[in-house]
């Protein structure tokens, strides 16, 4: 049986569909249409499917669907400001830290959640902070970068 | 995934009598990160899921005069920011902060962390150094047990049917108490303890151990207690020959397995150097000056 799920999606009132064991991304992905969040390893390692949860980082490939009832969830899609790109989006475009693009939504989510919590981080706590967003490109070094570069230009403008 | 029906109970009282009435296997869902990976695997039964989360309290950390009363459901994430908790229990904030990835701990919880029952698990071992207390309900009403009788055995806890761990609490130190946590993982962050030592000490002024409880993990079946470590500290000042007994005493007490991430001689030997190293951390924390 289906189960009907009220939430709000980046700002914008959702509802939709699901079965009490389809995961929030499948959620997402399938019910919603919001196909930018990706789908890893589906077991929690790999952080691909990061997504905030009202207010926390979490893999969505590890909660329910039936939980974001009530919930606040904040996707890739929310990111950008309509046409413009966040900071942290250019600086990923300008360091060219991207290969094959799987882990880059997740990435960008989890590097949003950090320079949220810490505007200042060294490059030992971002490298810790991101240990859960794996890159199977191996693209680490460029993505560092990039987010130390994002977070000193975020400082600037603060 | 296995076919679920799932339940978002807002009372202690309706989640008992959900847990209690089931007729499929009932499965408490905290954070999820152990749970929906297990209700992930192949031929994972039918299952009830009772959502503890939205019951009042489940996620919240008060203290009163006697001490700490900790929500099972908080986050790791919330948990590891509480400068309030940090300060008093610096070695289980710890431990909860290496759980997993950021994103593992916000939603990973110390309650399931606990009932999971992992002997690897990195909270228990410094639950129990603090001597945190189980408060379960259930049909018959409330009952109190010491954490380390909680866990029963690899995966397996206390709780019968219609049981729910509804909170953890932990007494307010004595002055001169300080607790630490550490674990040796061959990688830096994201992995399993391959053995974990917790030490809480109190330590009078002049230094001397007043009172000392040392829980190791990832060393048996289930996390344990290591006496002979504590009767060595008792009444001693921290020094090189009581370090030495202490990690000694946590060897013998270890009966590990050997396995992909460790052998039964490594294991046994690093539990004891993580029991010493922990014990120092404890003592400088607790005023002594090494």
């Amino acid at each position: 049986m289906k189960t009907h799920v009220s939430t709000v999606v980046n700002g914008d009132a959702v509802e939709f569909l699901c079965s009490p064991s389809d995961t929030l991304l499948h959620a997402l992905r399938n019910e919603i249409g919001l196909t930018g969040t990706k789908e890893g390893c589906g077991s929690g390692d790999c952080g691909a499917c990061s997504v905030m949860l009202d207010g926390a980082l979490v893999c969505s490939c590890l909660v329910l669907g039936v939980e974001a009832q009530g919930s606040q969830v904040e996707t890739i899609e929310g990111i950008a400001h309509q046409d413009k790109l966040h900071v942290i989006q250019e600086k990923f475009l300008e360091h060219a830290a991207l290969q094959c693009g799987i882990c880059t939504p997740g990435l960008i989510v989890s590097t949003k959640a950090l320079l949220e919590e810490n505007p200042a981080p060294t490059e030992e706590e971002a490298r810790y902070y991101l240990a859960g967003n794996l890159c199977r490109c191996t693209g680490y070094d460029k993505i560092i970068k990039a987010v130390m570069d994002a977070a000193d230009v975020m400082r600037q403008g603060a | 995934m296995a076919a679920l029906t799932y339940h978002a109970p807002n009372s202690i009282d309706d989640a008992i009598k959900i847990l209690a009435d089931a007729s499929l296997p009932p499965k408490v869902l905290s954070g999820g990160t152990d749970l929906i990976i297990q209700m992930q695997r192949p031929k994972a039964p039918e299952a009830l899921v009772v959502d503890v989360k939205k019951i009042p309290g489940m996620r919240d950390a008060e203290w009163s005069e006697d001490g700490l009363t900790l929500g099972p459901a908080m986050s790791c994430a919330e948990f590891t920011k509480r400068q309030d908790i940090k300060s008093i229990f610096p070695g289980l904030v710890e431990a909860a902060y290496l759980i997993g990835s950021t994103q593992v701990q916000g939603r990973a919880s110390l309650g399931g962390n606990l009932c999971n029952a992992s002997p690897a698990a990195d909270t228990i071992p410094a639950l129990i150094a603090n001597r945190a207390i189980c408060v379960i309900q259930g049909p018959s009403g409330t009952r109190v047990v010491p954490v380390e009788a909680f866990v029963t055995g690899v995966g397996k806890n206390c709780l019968e049917q219609g049981e729910l761990l509804a909170a953890l609490t932990l007494a307010r130190p004595e002055p001169g108490t300080a607790d630490a946590y550490l674990r040796f993982i061959p990688r830096t962050e994201m992995d399993i303890a391959v053995a974990g030592a917790a030490v809480s000490l109190t330590l009078d002024s002049r230094g001397v151990c007043r009172n000392a409880r040392i829980a190791i993990g990832a060393v048996a079946p289930t996390a344990i207690l290591v006496p002979v470590a504590e009767d060595i500290l008792v009444g001693e000042t921290i020094s090189d020959e009581v370090l030495a007994g202490v990690a000694q005493a946590a060897s013998d007490a270890a009966s590990p397995i050997s396995d992909r991430r460790g052998t039964v001689e490594f294991r046994r030997h690093v539990v004891g150097v993580l029991t010493k190293r922990a014990t120092l951390i404890a003592a400088e924390r607790a005023g002594a000056q090494l």
